[in-house]
């Protein structure tokens, strides 16, 4: 007799806990080949809500921890992932339909940037920043500092890679954020949550729940207490993410507006992958006064 | 208050007004189109000087079709300016800043009178870096390979500008979009739009290749015909939260880049061990620089308990001695409220402030009869809840709040949806720096207060807006 296997539930990720969706959904997953894989829970707008709640919660300690700091719990990620390799490279084989090749060329760039990632915790102020020559007896410093909590739609085709790419920027400076699965390739993302469960990436600085973007989406845009959203998730969606960025405008929300297909994620990042959820902030402070 | 003992009465000066000779105010003033004046299409408009209520000028509206006229006007512009080196739009910037040196003093006096500033402050501060704004981005156009945004114009910048600062938001706006091949088309707020002409006037001077700078006057319909021109490719505007909510919104579902620079609420905390004079010169300046119409202005006082009685005591001593009144008068420390609309939402707020059991306070002032003027005034006895302590007022108001703990302070003060400016008084370096670290706003004054340079990048957190204007920042937002 075989034995029959423990099979895990997949639930989402909310200030470091795992709870089922408050609303009793969830909705099935499929492989790429239309396969029962899993029933994932289906993120309410209660739970975006409480997600927020627990980012706001977190944003205080994490960007108020050192550059350095952050930049090894970043890597702790990225190590911690390499030690689950074969569960990713399932996950992503029957979530995306990757051969066994194609998933391990996915998951070593996922790691690998992260890695990248880490390294600008510690340097992106001294790339950023700027002492400012003011025509005046004033110390004047420019130096770039985290946004807030960030709403992430990830993007729908690339269920790691993808989601690593626009996770990392966001947290590696001092933002925290709640972010949207795949609706259609939700597994990779909930491993991903595990494996930030047990890295020291402290509860709180990344949410997330799987579910549907076009409905979690619109909750995320019009909360007034995110202060910017990436929406990326909705590429070629170009008529709901005209009415998020509509609603993100009720509390001036920063937003990455969504591209018309998904990017190519093997790409080296552009600066602006971090920049765009960072803010300016100035100081002057007299000289010899 | 006649008795020897107003402190006014040692400060009696003789009437030292500016001559406006200097300047010359044409009876009507066309749209700036293409490096010409050309007719308006809508319904033609008056600004008066805000403190005389005198008519000074007919000004044109642009319609949509003359909004879309100077559209055109800057595409066909873009191709050659985005393609000269930028060695020579460089050249062109020098110019300019130059002859905005040249005619300073014309420039100060008819901002003085569009505007109701002080002279003081449009001679002293205004327009000298007015000239410096385009004299540091001059120096940019042919090193942008240096500042790491790239060096691609984006095109057409759409540009809209409040009436509290008309030429020098004009700079930030124009100076950065040129420095950066971009061309430009601006409108100035219809109560204060003769600097902006005047400047168009400069551009012919500077024989700025036609288009490069087009100026369409008129009010909110010509703005919205602007930012929502499908041709422009990048929208910067200032002005209220209100505004550039609405501007959000207009451009979502577009590649059209945008930045704002909104409203403000800045919090300016006075600690127990802090140079007390010098503070309050601090708070004067940041409520009551340019009649309290700044949006980074320190509107909301925040000060330690132990201290407060002294704070205000020495407050109110300093406050007597504001001279209010003609504003090319050099001796006027605060001018006129900028219109009767901006007046009224003062009073309305004031009002709100009194009913609320705030306490109202203001020096004895003798206000001019004619024009629209607001004592200085603050208001003690606020809390958080008070509308004085959360919305922008926009005149020479103060709300006075107190704390006791650091931690309270920066709670309170970034106890607002804004995020623009905050200033810090202490006597102790390291307080300064871990509260500026503490503080959700974008530029924080330590010992100081509205300090504005080019070298030097300004903008909010929040709903203060997004991007940076000044500096290296500043060419972020003109390059793609």
């Amino acid at each position: 007799m075989t034995r029959a296997d423990v099979r895990k539930t997949y639930k989402l990720y909310i200030g470091g806990a795992f709870p089922r969706s408050e609303s009793g959904h969830s909705y099935v997953v499929e492989d790429a080949k239309g396969k029962f894989l899993a029933n994932a829970a289906l993120a309410s707008r209660k739970d975006a809500r409480d997600a927020v709640v627990a980012a706001r919660g977190a944003f205080g300690g994490w960007s108020g921890r050192t550059a350095y700091n952050r930049g090894q719990v970043v890597y702790r990620i990225a190590e911690l992932m390499e030690d689950r390799r074969p569960q990713f490279l399932e996950a992503l084989s029957s979530s995306e339909g990757l051969t066994s090749r194609q998933a391990t060329a996915a998951l070593d760039a996922a790691v690998d940037r992260l890695v990248w990632y880490a390294g600008w915790a510690d340097k992106l102020t001294q790339v950023v920043g700027n002492a400012n020559p003011v025509a005046g007896p004033f110390f004047n410093l420019s130096t770039p500092e985290p946004t807030g909590v960030v709403a992430v739609l990830a993007p729908q085709q690339s269920s790691l890679l993808g989601l690593v790419s626009v996770v990392a920027p966001v947290i590696v400076t001092g933002n925290t954020c709640v972010v949207v699965s795949s609706f259609a390739r939700p597994l990779p993302a909930v491993t991903f949550s595990e494996v930030l469960a047990t890295s020291d990436v402290p509860g709180g600085v990344v949410n997330i729940l799987t579910g549907d973007a076009t409905t979690v989406g619109p909750w995320l845009a019009s909360h007034m207490d995110v202060n910017a959203i990436d929406l990326v998730g909705l590429a070629g969606s170009p008529e709901l993410a005209a009415e998020l960025e509509v609603a993100a405008a009720d509390n001036l929300k920063r937003v990455h507006r969504a591209p018309a297909a998904e990017p190519d994620w093997a790409l080296e990042p552009e600066l602006d992958a971090m920049t765009r959820y960072l803010e300016t902030k100035t100081v002057w402070h007299p000289i010899g006064v | 208050m006649t008795t020897s003992a107003d402190p006014r009465a040692t400060f009696d000066y003789a009437p030292a007004p500016e001559s406006r000779a200097i300047v010359d105010i044409k009876p009507s003033y066309g749209l700036f189109i293409n490096g010409e004046f050309v007719d308006g299409h809508g319904k033609a408009f008056k600004t008066v000087n805000p403190a005389s209520e005198e008519v000074l000028a007919e000004i044109a509206e642009a319609d949509d079709n003359d909004v879309d006229l100077a559209v055109k006007a800057a595409r066909r512009a873009h191709r050659g300016w985005s393609r000269m080196p930028g060695a020579e739009r460089a050249k062109y910037l020098y110019r300019i800043a130059r002859i905005i040196a040249e005619r300073s003093r014309e420039l100060a006096v008819l901002e003085s009178i569009d505007n109701g500033k002080p002279i003081r402050e449009s001679r002293d501060v205004d327009v000298p870096i007015v000239s410096a704004h385009f004299f540091y981005y001059a120096g940019w156009a042919d090193k942008l390979k240096y500042a790491g945004y790239g060096e691609q114009s984006l095109g057409v910048a759409a540009q809209v500008i409040p009436w509290n600062f008309p030429l020098l938001m004009l700079a930030w706006k124009i100076a950065p979009a040129l420095a950066c091949g971009n061309t430009v088309v601006l409108k100035p707020a219809e109560t204060t739009p003769l600097t902006a002409l005047l400047f168009a006037e400069i551009c012919q001077q500077a024989d700025l290749p036609p288009g490069v700078v087009n100026i369409v006057t008129g009010a909110g319909g010509t703005g919205q015909a602007l930012v929502g021109h499908p041709d422009v490719d990048k929208v910067a505007f200032t002005g209220s939260t209100e505004v550039g909510k609405a501007i959000a919104r207009t451009v979502a579902g577009t590649d059209k880049r945008v930045t704002l620079e909104l409203g403000g609420k800045a919090a300016n905390i006075v600690f127990d061990d802090a140079p007390l004079d010098q503070a309050v010169e601090g708070i004067v300046n940041g409520i009551f620089f340019n009649q309290g119409h700044v949006c980074c202005a320190g509107s909301r006082l925040l000060v330690q308990e132990s201290v407060a009685d002294d704070v205000l005591h020495r407050l109110k001593r300093r406050m007597a001695t504001l001279r209010v009144g003609d504003p090319l008068d050099k001796n006027t420390d605060i001018g006129a409220i900028n219109s009767a609309e901006q007046l009224a939402r003062i009073r309305e707020l004031s009002a709100v402030g009194d009913a609320e059991g705030a306490e109202r306070w203001s020096p004895p002032c003798d206000l001019p009869s004619h024009g629209y003027w607001f004592p200085p005034t603050i208001f003690t006895g606020v809390n958080q809840a008070h509308r004085i302590a959360r919305e922008e007022i926009f005149g020479p108001v103060l709300s006075v709040l107190t704390f006791r703990t650091p931690a309270e302070a920066v709670q309170k003060a970034n106890n607002s949806p804004y995020g623009l400016s905050a200033g810090v008084w202490t006597d102790k370096g390291s307080r300064i720096l871990q509260i500026a670290n503490q503080l959700r706003a974008g530029v924080v004054w330590a010992n100081t207060f509205n300090k504005f340079d080019p070298t030097s990048p300004f903008g909010g957190y929040k709903e203060s807006g997004y991007g940076r204007e000044g500096g290296r920042h500043g060419l972020e937002a003109y390059l793609k």
